[in-house]
């Protein structure tokens, strides 16, 4: 990795290889001649990224219905090329689910992919450690007080925007990702404290089989909350693709303001779907049309900005590739990220693909990952904000250097 | 040990306020010995030197309530005198003002609305309260283990005012459970008795300053008269409870006996701002039968000779000792532990400190199960101890305690706020300890994992179910508020 000299206008700034190389990918040039042309520069990219807590089953977010195996395996999950249960075919082999009609036109634009059999290093099944992980950039479980992404805006020249404005982080506190030196700012979506279906259905469990008492007097406050909001109670738990919708509004309108923050964390919940998890209906679908609201809202209301966007959509793990005993799926291993935006270089499924057959499965139980999650974050830190493979590795995602930034994301 | 932890739990959570993170790994082999060591007057007060006392209190809100009258008076005259000058035209007038150049408001936007700002004397009474509530709520977060906390709790609720009579409250009802109740809280009962009752606001609260003596100078002349609230309330709530041996008559003689008991300057203008009052033109002349013995007429001491013959009688002792088992141990406590709180109450003549020494050294008082549910007070305290969350914005708090249906000195009735699970764990209560947990678990969770602090708080005595519940949480926050949700921090 080389590094360009210092000029009159910016400090030393390191510029990805596919930068320096652009001479023959035409196309790359417009992305970066303004920013060296001028540092006030017109170039003014966003990047979000979108922690899906509570893991997302991989294996119905993008269905791989070409593989002889899928079908068996998922039964009543299972996604289908065509009739009731079609989901939205974007290749020979993958069937998007149908309640991700945003994505599915991005991606046909060009301006979404998924990569797919992929995760963080952590190999357990706790949601905690395997958040950790994922947010800290860390090759496995450890403390650590910051995480990948505030060390990758520490890690840029001084006065970008990205890192002069702040990131930010949406929700009551600040994710592990966005921790550390470089400066954070918060906003919630008020009402943020309604949405915890999924927490009274876990602690109405606990009662059920601890404390009758606590669970009646529970269950009639639950009913009687439900009959004033004259709304069905989810009891089936999880997520509020309302809250999501608010949130992705929110934090646009942030970051569309001059002096608004260009990085920012959303964090939606509920994706832990050990039962009833539904197939083209149902609560995951609910969950994955709030996201792909989501997509939508931030083109929306990015407007011209959306071209220089990066959305990155990650989770701690994925779930069983075989449907539980409830209808729904249990802690696994891969699962697929997301990539959204007019930045992205999309229209393709990135995945080698491991194959669902008991031998291919990891533990004989999960989707097997092929791709580590921080290669792809560091392709796109490379990209889009120029930092170097060195830095990547020591800085962002310590102990690392063997792991390449995976390359052609960003546009 | 096995038992250990649990013992523990049940000590931190019955008696005290429950564990912070490093509680247990100092306390609990010695958890009984560090609740009996909090058995210190000195752990009873707040020690906060800022907070106002009684007359200052009183003070700054007959003052502010006086501002207030006038500038009533003078709106209601301003207005008056507007509505005869003003000619038809009189919108003219209006607008001409709101476009003149150069006034403070010239950089707003046309048509913002002007909101009126806040009464500034509304927010310094407010203040009075919101002082006394943060300064409670830091010291019970602050302390060991908070026996002597839960105590004054106790007591503050037996001898409870409420907020709901009326803006001097705002301003009285942390003082009064700072020099009456904290100050007695390891006394004689019968001095805390008396230094409840002979309090402002005790005496506004149950009526007392206005009840007059039909036969006194100020009786004859007005066609008011006796009222009974204070009488009746003490014997039935504060000493012999009901069915504690007193007749209508009792009452009527006892409230015979209080009249005269005022508030100076409260509507007298004499003596000195807010302190109790004796008023002997209202007190009702000649002796007074009470329980079968006679008093005679000593004026102020009439009244005071009756408490102290309250205090030391068997049916007070009864009555105390069933309340404080119920309140700490169990709904339905054990025969022998009332019998034990019952006759050291009357052996020590009611020292209080003695009294908590005989609660936590009864073996029924450190047998399980835990039946009880943490008061809503508790529970936020607890929460908030758990978590290292700071005491800042005290108002979420109050209201949390509104949506719990016991708020903070402000009882429906005079009986206190009820402690049995039954009214505790009301569907509505117990969904709004949801919220809360959450609302506490969510900023709290950055720096703690539930896991973790799960074990630090229980160790042992942590359940299958609940520590796995844990575990599986989807979230961090989502695993901290499933903990303080817990029977095991629910349950005392």
């Amino acid at each position: 990795m080389k590094l360009l000299p210092a000029n009159t206008c910016c400090e030393a700034m390191p510029l990805s290889r596919r930068g320096l190389l652009g001479a023959g990918l035409s196309f790359f040039a417009w992305t970066y001649m303004p920013r060296i042309a001028s540092a006030a520069g017109a170039r003014d990219p966003r990047f979000l990224t979108i922690i899906l807590r509570g893991a997302l089953d991989g294996l119905s977010a993008l269905a791989p219905v070409g593989d002889p195996d899928y079908l068996a395996l998922r039964e009543g999950l299972a996604l289908a090329r065509s009739g009731e249960n079609a989901g939205i075919m974007i290749d020979d082999f993958f069937a998007l689910h149908p309640s991700m009609p945003n994505f599915a036109r991005l991606y046909a634009a060009k301006q979404a992919l998924v990569v797919h059999a992929a995760a963080s290093p952590y190999r357990e099944r706790s949601h905690f450690d395997g958040q950790d992980v994922l947010e800290s950039g860390l090759p496995g479980v450890g403390k650590i007080e910051s995480g990948w992404l505030n060390r990758a805006i520490q890690a840029l020249p001084k006065g970008e925007k990205v890192q002069t404005h702040g990131a930010l982080g949406v929700g009551a506190v600040t994710p592990l990702v966005l921790r550390g030196q470089a400066p954070v700012m918060g906003w919630a979506p008020q009402r943020l404290a309604d949405t915890n279906d999924d927490l009274a259905r876990r602690v109405m469990d606990l009662y059920t089989h601890t404390d009758p008492v606590l669970a009646k007097a529970l269950q009639s406050g639950l009913m009687a909350d439900m009959l004033a909001r004259g709304s069905e109670p989810d009891t089936r738990g999880g997520g509020n693709p309302a809250m999501m919708a608010r949130a992705a509004s929110g934090a646009a309108r942030l970051m569309m303001k001059e002096e608004g923050p260009r990085v920012a964390v959303l964090s939606f919940d509920g994706w832990d779907t050990h039962a009833n998890q539904g197939g083209v209906k149902g609560r995951l679908a609910d969950l994955l049309g709030g996201l792909d609201g989501a997509f939508a809202t931030f083109e929306r209301e990015f407007g011209a900005s959306w071209k220089e966007t990066t959305i990155l959509v990650v989770t701690e793990f994925g779930r069983t590739a075989k449907v539980n005993g409830t209808e729904g799926s249990d802690h696994g291993t891969a699962t697929v990220a997301m990539l959204a935006g007019g930045a992205v270089r999309g229209g393709r499924v990135i995945a080698d693909w491991p194959g669902l057959k008991a031998a291919q499965l990891h533990e004989a139980r999960d989707l097997r990952a092929t791709t580590d999650l921080r290669a792809v974050m560091k392709g796109i830190l490379a990209e889009q904000f120029g930092l170097s493979a060195a830095v990547l590795a020591d800085q962002v995602f310590p102990n690392s250097a063997s792991l390449k930034p995976m390359a052609g994301l960003i546009t | 040990m096995a038992g250990s932890d649990e013992l523990y739990r049940l000590g931190i959570q019955r008696f005290g306020f429950g564990g912070k993170a490093d509680t247990r790994a100092r306390f609990a082999a010695r958890v009984r010995d560090a609740l009996i060591a909090e058995i210190d007057p000195k752990a009873a007060l707040l020690g906060d030197t800022r907070l106002p006392d009684t007359a200052r209190s009183i003070q700054i809100v007959t003052e502010i309530q006086e501002r207030q009258r006038e500038a009533r008076a003078r709106k209601r005259q301003l207005a008056q005198a507007e509505a005869k000058a003003a000619p038809a035209g009189g919108a003219m007038q209006i607008n001409d003002m709101a476009a003149a150049p150069g006034t403070m408001d010239a950089g707003k936007p046309a048509g913002a609305p002007v909101r009126p700002p806040e009464d500034p004397d509304a927010i310094r009474i407010r203040d009075l309260l919101l002082d006394d509530v943060e300064a409670r709520l830091r010291h019970a977060v602050a302390t060991d283990l908070g026996f002597a906390e839960r105590w004054v709790a106790f007591w503050s609720n037996h001898f409870c005012v409420a907020l709901r009579r009326g803006q001097i409250m705002q301003g009285v009802a942390g003082v009064y459970e700072r020099e009456a109740i904290r100050a007695h809280a390891f006394g004689r009962f019968a001095d805390m008795l008396v230094a409840v009752e002979t309090h402002p606001a005790m005496l506004h609260y149950l009526d007392q300053r206005q009840s007059i003596g039909p036969n006194s100078p100020a009786g004859r002349r007005r066609s008011k008269g006796l009222n009974e609230n204070l009488a009746r309330e003490i014997l039935e709530l504060h000493t012999l409870g009901v069915g504690g041996g007193y007749s209508q008559q009792d009452v009527t003689s006892f409230a015979r006996a209080l009249t005269g008991w005022s508030i100076s300057n409260f509507e007298e203008m004499i003596d000195g701002y807010g302190g109790f009052f004796f008023a002997p033109n209202r007190h009702e002349p000649g002796p007074q039968v009470v329980l079968g013995k006679s008093y005679g007429d000593t004026g102020k001491g009439q009244g005071l000779a009756i408490l102290g013959d309250l205090a030391r009688h068997p049916s007070t002792a009864r009555f105390v000792a069933g309340k404080v088992a119920r309140h700490f141990v169990s709904d339905t406590p054990p025969a022998p532990l009332v019998a034990r709180l019952e006759q050291d109450f009357r052996k020590s003549g009611g020292d209080l400190a003695s009294l908590a020494r005989a609660l936590l050294t009864a073996p029924e008082s450190w047998q399980g199960p835990a039946t009880k549910l943490r008061t809503p007070y508790e529970f936020i305290v607890a929460s908030l101890r758990a978590t290292e969350t700071p005491v800042d914005r005290v108002p979420r708090f109050l209201n949390a305690l509104n949506l719990m249906g016991q708020p903070l000195w402000n009882p429906e009735g005079p009986n206190g706020h009820s402690d049995t699970v039954e009214t505790i764990a009301s569907p509505k209560a117990i969904k709004t300890r949801l919220e809360f947990a959450l609302q506490v678990a969510r900023p709290a969770a950055g720096k703690i994992d539930p896991r973790e602090r799960a074990e630090a708080l229980y160790g042992d005595a942590l359940s299958t179910e609940t520590r796995t519940a844990i575990a599986r949480a989807e979230t961090r926050p989502q695993g901290l508020a499933l903990l303080l949700m817990s029977p095991e921090f629910q349950r005392r």
